[in-house]
């Protein structure tokens, strides 16, 4: 019976050893397979579907052209990134895949991405064809990028003509304060001047993010410690909050959005406005006449956009990453070649509704509508990346977090006070690990 | 294969260990060295075994060895694409997960107080309206069939898609639950959240009972066809009302099967990982913060992969000491009652 039982503990510890070998990296990939790619491409149309239709013709392009067939996967927001982590652990994964940029450098400290490094932006184009902001969101500074954009987007301020010609509203608001006071305006008769996604975590340290800058705080500091807390992002915070707690300008039931119901109850005037990126398209599908909304840039605390506390947007947007382990690294980067070139940048973003990252296709008249006017003027000016620290996607949770318990808060008719949001971001800090 | 293995298999042959002497088969086989043979017919056991225990071993063992070794490293973002070079924690997760004055333990002890009163609450539901149900069904009549596999349904249908009607059901502003309770019944005063804040606890707590309740029903149901029904026609004559055949017939009749299916219930509702997850997203707000969620944050969410096995591992001889207490407690009660 020992010896069964030592036979176990061996054999056990035999596998478990080659279970924790199993992650082990195979150096920077090869070009076994030099007529297949696969590619994992993130959600960006309204559905799935939508995504398969809007990419096909583009790979079967790739393929006329270069004899190499791309699988594709589109994954939906909520598995990419878990998918990403079990691929990097597996070593299994896609060749080429989308990433929200702002993941970018807490996945480049995976290793799991293929560097940008001279060579390789050599391979694909060169450095300089990206537009300098989007590349401000492809990792950490000092690093050679982990990915390169392809989609860019940018916050805009989205109101409802008719709603504001109703309430005597000549333009939209460009500060904040005028914001509050057009908000309440509009807020009447199961009508909000606002809709806000309370319980969606990355729109939510989106805006706090953008509220920090203008309070002239940041959530971590130059040697990449979070510093949630300070007066400043407080401050930010509970403005966001505000908006439902005291402000009274979105409705209650805002706090628990986190499935773009807010640009639904804007697509059917429920409320007056709107921040979001690129909403463009997705309220035309949503059956909104674009001739009842506007853009406007997202407003300031004062004066007018720009750098420093005028930044009024996050840079967003998509990139496309080269997994390590690929088994067709010149295939890959030949596909990334194909998708960051001025036709298919065109193209694509002309389908999505969003800007492309490369500077000559965004001179394109297409992307000059008013609305992508707005965005392009805010994403060249007044923006600012996320962090680009390795912690980044535990802000995104912990932050995100306590802001959804505040909104759940203040739609409960609890007050939000300076305290408890201190509290809460305190709390969300201090469980920060490692 | 043949004439070395006799020198070196004596000592590890199971049972037949002492030394290479004469077999009685090995003098009548002459030319053939049957040796191997001998030794093999002990190792046909173990040999008929081994593809069931390599089976038990990968899906059970392995990687719940592994989660014990992660439990000891610092498997964060940096080396998950290459574990073997995490560096060892010793019992730094552990310590950091039982610190309950720190945010990461306090955070954790309040999701298992939380998991705890909702495992309570959800098993004594499920249990209570299961053995109410099959008591009410125990006799026949018409249309029982029918009833039966209404209540099942819950049971039968896939958990995602019943728990995210339940999310549409308890959204504030277009869900059913608010529209009958504040817009028909005029019970509040205004709509209620159930998804977010303090109500998601109660939010919870139904759903899993919704969930679980037929499955109490269809064991208790199973064991009361065992009761024998002239046990109930003896007390009849005896003249016992309902609730005493309840106390003194169906209840000690069922004493082992609810001990299995209070044991299973418990184990399934406090690990419940399915209905938190698609009722409340990634992120359960505080007060619907059940435990699996939690460590999933702890790991998945926040990337430290150390921590969150470390917390599962703490789990997991939680639930090993309660599963063994209750079952010492209840064999031993049972076998007393016996007597």
């Amino acid at each position: 019976m020992r010896r069964i039982t030592a036979a176990i503990a061996a054999i056990t510890t035999v596998t478990a050893l080659a279970g924790c070998g199993g992650g082990t990296a195979t150096g920077n990939g090869g070009n076994k397979s030099p007529k297949t790619l696969t590619y994992w491409a993130s959600n960006q149309g309204k559905s799935l579907d939508d995504d398969k239709q809007k990419l096909t013709p583009e790979l079967q392009k790739f393929e006329t052209q270069t004899g190499i067939h791309v699988k594709l996967e589109v994954v939906p927001w909520t598995d990419l990134l878990n998918r990403i982590l079990a691929a990097t652990s597996s070593g299994q994964g896609p060749d080429v895949l989308n990433i929200g940029n702002t993941w970018s450098a807490s996945l480049q400290a995976t290793g799991g991405l293929l560097p940008f490094d001279a060579a390789t932006f050599a391979a694909i184009g060169g450095k300089d064809r990206f537009v300098p902001s989007a590349l401000a969101s492809t990792g950490a500074a000092g690093k050679d990028p982990a990915a390169v954009p392809i989609y860019s987007l940018a916050y805009g301020l989205y109101y409802n003509k008719k709603l504001f010609k109703a309430a005597g509203i000549a333009n939209p608001p460009a500060t904040w304060s005028e914001l509050v006071t057009d908000g309440k305006k509009l807020t009447s008769g199961g009508k909000t001047g606002l809709a806000v996604e309370g319980a969606n975590n990355s729109e939510n340290i989106h805006h706090a993010f953008v509220f920090a800058k203008q309070h002239g705080a940041d959530f971590f500091d130059a040697a990449g410690n979070p510093t949630f807390a300070t007066p400043g992002t407080v401050a930010a915070v509970k403005q966001y909050v505000d908006f439902i707690a005291s402000d009274k300008i979105a409705a209650a039931g805002d706090a628990e959005y986190a499935q773009n119901q807010s640009v639904a109850d804007f697509a059917k005037g429920k409320a007056a406005m709107l921040l979001w990126q690129a909403a463009g398209v997705q309220l035309k599908e949503r059956g909104m006449n674009p001739d009842d909304w506007g853009v406007a840039p997202v407003p300031v605390q004062t004066g007018a956009p720009g750098s420093g506390t005028g930044v009024n947007t996050m840079v967003a947007g998509i990139n496309l990453a080269v997994f390590k382990n690929t088994q067709n690294r010149d295939g890959a980067l030949k596909f990334v070649k194909f998708m960051t070139s001025d036709d298919e940048q065109k193209i694509l973003n002309g389908k999505y509704g969003s800007l492309p990252s490369v500077s000559s296709a965004q001179q394109d008249p297409q992307f000059s509508n008013p609305e992508l006017t707005v965005l392009k003027e805010g994403l060249a000016k007044s923006a600012a990346a996320l962090p680009q620290v390795p912690k980044e996607s535990q802000f995104e949770e912990l932050v995100g977090t306590a802001m959804k318990d505040l909104f759940a808060d203040a739609a409960a008719g609890r007050p939000v006070t300076t305290e408890s949001v201190q509290k809460r971001l305190m709390k969300a800090q201090q469980q920060m690990q490692g | 294969m043949t004439a070395p293995t006799s020198t070196t298999t004596p000592s590890r042959g199971g049972g037949t260990g002492d030394g290479p002497g004469p077999f009685p088969g090995s003098g009548r086989a002459g030319k053939k060295p049957r040796r191997t043979f001998g030794i093999g017919r002990g190792a046909v056991p173990y040999l008929l075994v081994l593809p069931a225990l390599l089976l038990e071993l990968l899906i059970h063992i392995v990687p719940m060895a592994v989660g014990i070794v992660m439990s000891f490293k610092e498997l964060t973002q940096f080396y998950i694409r290459n574990w073997g070079q995490a560096p060892w924690r010793g019992f730094d997760n552990y310590r950091v997960a039982v610190n309950f004055h720190a945010p990461i333990g306090e955070a954790l002890l309040r999701s298992f107080g939380i998991t705890c009163a909702f495992t309570v609450l959800a098993v004594g539901f499920s249990w209570l309206f299961g053995i109410a149900a099959a008591i009410l069904m125990q006799d026949s009549f018409r249309g029982r069939g029918l009833l039966r596999a209404l209540f099942m349904t819950p049971y039968a249908l896939p958990v995602y898609a019943t728990v995210i009607i339940w999310a549409f059901m308890l959204q504030h502003d277009n869900g059913l639950v608010n529209h009958v309770l504040h817009d028909q019944l005029h019970l509040s005063s205004k709509p209620a959240f159930w998804l977010i804040g303090n109500n998601s606890f109660v939010s919870l707590v139904v759903v899993s009972i919704w969930r679980n309740w037929p499955f109490a029903l269809l064991v208790l149901m199973a064991g009361m066809q065992n009761i024998p029904d002239e046990m109930y026609e003896a007390s009849a004559i005896d003249g016992a009302g309902v609730w005493q055949q309840i106390r003194h017939i169906t209840m000690p009749s069922l004493r082992p099967i609810n001990q299995v299916l209070v044991l299973v219930l418990f184990l399934w509702t406090f690990n419940d990982f399915n209905v938190p997850y698609v009722l409340f997203g990634q992120s359960a707000p505080p007060a619907g913060d059940l435990i699996s969620i939690h460590i999933y944050q702890a790991s998945f969410l926040t990337w430290n992969f150390g921590s969150g096995s470390a917390m599962s591992v703490l789990l997991l001889l939680f639930l090993l000491v309660v599963t063994t207490t209750y079952l010492a407690v209840t064999s031993r009660t049972r076998r007393t009652s016996n007597v």
